[in-house]
């Protein structure tokens, strides 16, 4: 099999299970408990804490465990929107977010707070200057994302955590598909509240995290327990933090250097693509990237066809995002960029990893050309 | 708990008897191999020049994006050639080919007398959330039966005025 869906999911490295498994026997005490068993596990959770922090140059206590990337999106504007209570809330974000704050916005919009989603240009990126004209005196927070799950474009999150900080207004990013892929340091970012996943970066699925700067007013969504310092109850899973501290610690480790060498690699298969095949269309190939994606559209065919057509061979890829798979909308990024809905329905996502080769590459260009070709052969718009 | 199930077996409603009577229960999650087939061997693909084809039909679906194209030839009240093209996904292409191949050579009413369901039945099932996409095959033959019989009615009016 050879895998391009990393910024779905990716295995577990052998470091990060071996980090994880004294934590489900051996050490598998509460956290929460005043015994041995739980001061073990306690001091598994506080170093995966401080190793997450260390990562993101941020301090122990302000990294808040979660149960996933979506947990900790929830968290951040439900959060806040909770701590602001009683006061009139307005929320600027982008029509690119994940679904995971898309449908939290909808969400809070029902319940009366005000929600400002602010256009792309054809590349993808958010204008900041159209964060500045959003803002209104209601404005508690701003919430864009650090890089596009679909196309891996990188947003302008200094200039915008800059605008947010000099209205006072609380900043938060989703760097759930940044983080590991290139640096995120939260204070030359200015970031006030950034969400992480484990399993984007070679970590177990089933946790993430949302970094809190100090002082930042924030109200927990799940009540309970004090764990995670009254920010998120519920008992933590240790072999999971353990494991996502490892994955983070390993994806820090020689980033640029990795970062150049998959550009690289992603470079060319494009170049490769678009020489054996007509009428593609790389999706935000003009704008600054991850190094690991590539969204391409294929002219009059439909992505779950040719997805199809490379599944049959032994490749998986994916059509935009792994959670809008199943529904018959055209991908919300695509449609923000200005690609028409069937140039949206024709749009593939590949997704590398550390462990994709040239060789990889090379078969799934062939392959890729080959369905193409077919799939146009059947096509009425061709 | 073991004593009532095997009391439920006896009285012959067993979960096999279950799967013969009702043999789409249940959620299907991936293409059965006949659809696959149909996806990459699509039968009946092609195209027809307006003076070969005696029906005609572009459908689209807007949600999704679909899109199909198919041509019929009639002759003696039948259907005697059958063409179609798609932008759609495996689901669509799939239930094109069948649902071309299932009217080929039969006569207008049997034609217009296909179901979604059939095709769907015919391949042995396809995915809860792609079912819509069965429809468009459906609507394009329709459709394009209509063409055909409305350009008949026009020819047969034109008749009577000369």
């Amino acid at each position: 099999m050879i895998y391009l869906d990393h910024n779905a999911t990716t295995p577990i490295s052998p470091p990060v299970l071996q980090t994880m498994m004294p934590f489900f026997q051996e050490n598998f005490g509460n956290a929460s408990s005043f015994c041995r068993a739980g001061r073990i596990a306690r001091a598994g959770l506080e170093e995966a804490r401080a190793c997450i922090a260390a990562v993101i140059r941020s301090s122990p206590e302000e990294i808040v465990f979660t149960g996933s990337g979506t947990e900790a999106d929830n968290l951040a504007i439900r959060g806040v929107c909770r701590a602001f209570c009683g006061r009139r809330c307005h929320i600027v974000t982008s029509s690119i977010e994940h679904h995971a704050v898309l449908k939290t916005c909808e969400d809070l919009e029902e319940q009366g707070t005000a929600v400002t989603r602010l256009p792309v240009d054809s590349r993808g990126v958010v204008d900041p200057d159209q964060v500045l004209q959003s803002l209104t005196p209601d404005t508690v927070l701003i919430s864009i994302m650090a890089a596009n799950n679909e196309t891996g474009v990188l947003q302008p999150i200094e200039a915008i955590s800059g605008i947010a900080r000099s209205r006072g207004i609380l900043f938060h990013t989703d760097a759930v598909q940044a983080f590991g892929k290139v640096p995120v340091n939260v204070d030359d970012l200015d970031i006030d509240l950034m969400t992480l996943s484990a399993h984007k970066i070679y970590g177990p699925k089933g946790v993430g995290a949302l970094y809190v700067r100090k002082g930042s007013a924030i109200a927990p969504v799940l009540t309970g327990g004090s764990h995670e310092r009254g920010k998120r109850a519920g008992t933590e899973n240790i072999a999971a933090i353990a494991g996502f501290a490892k994955a983070a610690e390993l994806a820090g480790k020689n980033l640029a250097e990795d970062a150049v060498n998959m550009a690289a690699l992603r470079d060319a298969f494009e170049e490769q693509v678009m020489q054996r095949i007509a009428q593609v269309r790389v999706n935000g190939r003009d704008a600054p990237r991850v190094p690991n994606t590539s969204s391409m559209s294929f002219a009059s065919v439909d992505g779950e066809s040719i997805l199809l057509h490379l599944d049959l061979k032994g490749i998986c890829a994916s059509t935009g995002s792994a959670c809008a798979t199943g529904s018959a909308q055209p991908s919300h990024v695509m449609r923000a960029m200005g690609l028409s809905p069937m140039d949206a329905q024709s749009t593939i996502r590949f997704s590398l990893g550390r462990d994709t080769s040239q060789g990889d590459l090379d078969f799934t260009v062939r392959v890729l050309a080959d369905a193409i070709s077919k799939l146009r052969h059947i096509s009425s718009t061709a | 708990m073991v004593k009532e199930r095997s009391d439920r077996d006896d009285s012959g409603m067993s979960s096999a008897e279950n799967r013969e009577a009702q043999p789409f229960q249940g959620p299907v999650l991936f293409y059965n191999d006949t659809v696959i087939d149909h996806f990459t061997n699509p039968r009946n693909v092609g195209e027809m020049k307006s003076d070969e084809a005696d029906g005609y039909a572009l459908v689209g679906d807007p949600s999704c994006g679909d899109q199909m194209k198919l041509w019929i030839r009639v002759g003696s009240g039948r259907i005697t050639d059958i063409r179609f093209k798609s932008f759609g996904c495996p689901g669509a292409i799939a239930t094109s080919s069948m649902a071309t191949s299932m009217v080929l050579g039969k006569t207008l009413e049997e034609a217009a007398e296909l179901t979604d369901d059939d095709v769907v039945r015919a391949l042995g099932g396809i995915p809860e959330d792609k079912k819509h996409c069965s429809l468009l095959g459906i609507m394009a033959l329709q459709k394009a039966i209509d063409d055909y019989l409305l350009g008949r009615m026009c020819a047969e009016s034109c008749d009577d005025l000369s």
